[in-house]
């Protein structure tokens, strides 16, 4: 899978750059920019989803959990920066729950804290039960229900903690963003630029580790884990690094994605949307970097397009997506780029080998 | 002591209720490693089968009694249905099975939103499901209602019937031998594609009696799949895969469980409890309460 090296990697990379920060600010009103930005966050979650799950064989279902973490831990910082020092976030004022902050939220105060939280936190609770699960050799089947399960008790949890999360409303009607009115549009184009360099640099360390030692040995473990514990590794940690670093861009992706649009709810972050994540990367590819983000982009895209106008026929569609790509097209658009290309060159018309995944 | 009666109970029939869509899930689990992410929907069309049938027979108590059997035909010719169009196909991708039988659940969601409109529909209980029935009387009475005995009878009557078939019929002898050693199975000359998609009709076919079992406690409606089938898979991983006695003691367990935390706590802490819980349990057995003995090396 060492499609992109070397100089076409730079060319490549060079020319998603000028797209992110010249071709698409020029041509895109600022509503359209707005929900680009909401789609390369979704990308940002692919980029670790195509880690763990496509070089990896770790099929998380449970993406919406860490994504929600990074959500929440941003939104939290920028309610406390909104009602400003000693003040109580609007919702808690509303609902009288809370006279005075809880004491998990006030860290959260700091910006340091809180943007340091967005990307560690998702990583502990992964390291955590990373931890457990991979020591015990779960895996396979187990560890996707697992990480599932994981993705509804949190989502129950957000529901039932109505006076100090919001609830089922989440945390809304964010203000400013550091200093920054969020409601100008220069300062939306601001968030997009950032979250675009994130994206960018994600897809970098991304790369780098995909292309290391470490990755090597990552496909190893998802190809035949025991001969890589025969030679000496112990395939726990090199999963536990894939989940972790996964589960880290989730979080990055899901602070960012609150300055740009605004709001963070369990409604975005449950079972449902924790599926969506996996589905962008298995349209595009899950084992190769760009097919992983541009499905992700143009899946979310589809969504906002397909269901304004269809609202029944997105759902539908949306089935139909998870069924072909899955059973017919298990490499993902990607794969079908490569086969093109294997019969120009002439080369015998194999079918791609793809990640089986482990049997349970 | 009422109080602990009384959770407990609540425990034991929340436990029945998971036990009945537990059950086909494990057959099809067991069986062909295939991870049925649709198998709350099959629930579904059991239980929208119910509610057709009523609108059409007058008796609720015969209605319910025709339900059950029509359901499992339903149920059992969706699941068969499914196994022949795209399961077949992903025998050794079972992670792939998991998602892409999301994508069918997500369609036959939205088929039941169309068909049946997207508010939750009820149906009518037979008189005789109803009531409660005092078990202690007295100043502080202990009382079971009869839908939720109804439920557990019917799980138990679904165990010993799956239970029968695995031990003593010839289908049930190829199904084991099949979830045992399936290339074994194969050369000594059974048919697995066949045994698998009988397997599957019986286990869909078990969605369906459980889609009928769970109109008598709650409401009916096309997200109703998506609520319960986590709970019966976390069984499922804890139970061990493919066997049935795990699968019908930790269904009783994780109820109570559930049960005896929500009195003490509150539902969304018990359900973060419950599954720390198993986490915490798999440390101690990874591969589930029960487990088949194999040479391999997983």
């Amino acid at each position: 899978m060492k499609v992109l090296k070397g100089r076409t990697a730079w060319a490549g990379f060079a020319a998603g750059a000028v797209l992110l920060f010249a071709v698409a600010p020029a041509l895109l009103s600022d509503f359209r920019l707005g929900l680009l930005a909401k789609y390369l966050c979704m990308a940002m979650v692919a980029v670790g989803i195509c880690l763990a799950w496509g070089r990896g064989g770790l099929l998380t279902l449970g993406q919406g959990v860490f994504f929600g973490l990074g959500g929440y831990a941003m939104a939290m910082h920028l309610k406390l920066a909104d009602a400003g020092p000693g003040n109580l976030p609007d919702f808690m004022q509303l609902y009288g729950t809370a006279t005075e902050l809880p004491w998990w939220w006030r860290p959260f105060a700091n910006p340091v804290f809180a943007l340091a939280a967005t990307a560690l936190l998702p990583m502990a609770v992964a390291a955590l039960l990373g931890l457990f699960i991979f020591r015990r050799r779960v895996r396979g089947a187990y560890f996707a229900i697992l990480s599932q399960a994981l993705a509804a008790a949190f989502a129950i949890w957000l529901v039932g903690q109505q006076a100090t999360t919001g609830g089922t409303n989440g945390l809304t009607d964010i203000q400013g963003f550091f200093g920054y009115a969020l409601d100008d549009p220069v300062n939306q184009r601001m968030v997009y630029l950032v979250i675009a360099a994130a994206l960018l640099l994600l897809i970098a360390v991304a790369r780098q580790l995909i292309h290391s030692r470490y990755g090597e040995l990552l496909v190893a473990v998802r190809d035949s884990e025991e001969r890589v514990r025969f030679l000496g590794y112990d395939p726990a940690n090199v999963k536990l690094v894939a989940y972790v670093v996964a589960a880290g861009m989730a979080g990055l992706a899901g602070a960012l994605f609150v300055p740009a649009v605004g709001i963070i709810s369990p409604a975005l972050i449950g079972i449902v949307p924790s599926i969506e994540f996996v589905i962008g990367a298995a349209v595009g590819g899950r084992a190769s970097l760009v097919g992983a983000v541009l499905g992700a982009i143009a899946v979310a895209w589809a969504k906002t397009t397909l269901s304004e106008e269809f609202p029944a026929g997105w759902t539908y569609f949306q089935g139909l997506l998870f069924i072909v790509a899955l059973a017919f097209l298990p490499g993902g658009l990607a794969s079908l780029a490569k086969t093109v290309r294997r019969r120009k060159a002439g080369a015998p018309d194999k079918a791609p080998v793809v990640a089986v995944g482990e049997a349970a | 002591m009422t109080v602990i009666l009384g959770q407990t109970f609540t425990g034991i029939s929340i436990g029945a209720v998971l036990l009945l869509i537990a059950l086909g899930l494990s057959l099809t689990f067991g069986q062909m490693n295939v991870i049925n992410m649709a198998h709350g929907e099959f629930i579904m069309a059991g239980a929208y089968t119910t509610y057709v049938l009523q609108k059409s027979i007058s008796s609720a108590g015969i209605s319910l009694l025709v339900a059950l059997p029509v359901a499992f035909l339903v149920s059992g010719a969706l699941g068969a249905l499914l196994e022949w169009l795209l399961i077949r196909r992903l025998y050794l991708r079972p992670l792939d099975t998991l998602l892409v039988t999301w994508g069918v659940s997500l369609m036959l969601q939205q088929l039941a939103r169309d068909v049946f409109g997207a508010p939750n529909v009820q149906t009518r209980a037979p008189d005789a499901l109803t009531g409660n029935v005092t078990v202690i009387g007295g100043a502080d009475p202990l009382t079971f209602a009869t839908s939720r005995l109804f439920i557990l009878g019917l799980a138990v009557a679904a165990v010993v019937a799956l239970s029968l078939t695995l031990r003593l019929t010839p289908l049930g002898r190829r199904i084991r031998a099949v979830v045992q050693n399936r290339d074994l199975a194969e050369v000594s000359g059974i048919s697995t594609a066949r045994v698998d998609r009988t397997a599957f009709f019986l286990g869909s076919g078990l969605a369906g009696v459980a889609g009928v079992a769970l109109t008598l406690v709650g409401p009916i409606g096309p997200t109703m799949g998506t609520n319960v089938i986590i709970d019966a898979f976390l069984v499922i991983v804890v139970g061990g895969i493919g066997q049935l006695k795990g699968t019908v003691i930790v269904a009783f367990v994780l109820g109570v469980l559930q049960s005896v935390l929500e009195y003490s706590t509150t539902v969304s802490v018990a359900k973060v409890l419950v599954l720390v819980g198993i986490v915490a349990f798999l440390q101690w057995r990874p591969q589930g309460l029960y487990t088949l003995r194999t040479r391999s090396l997983v």
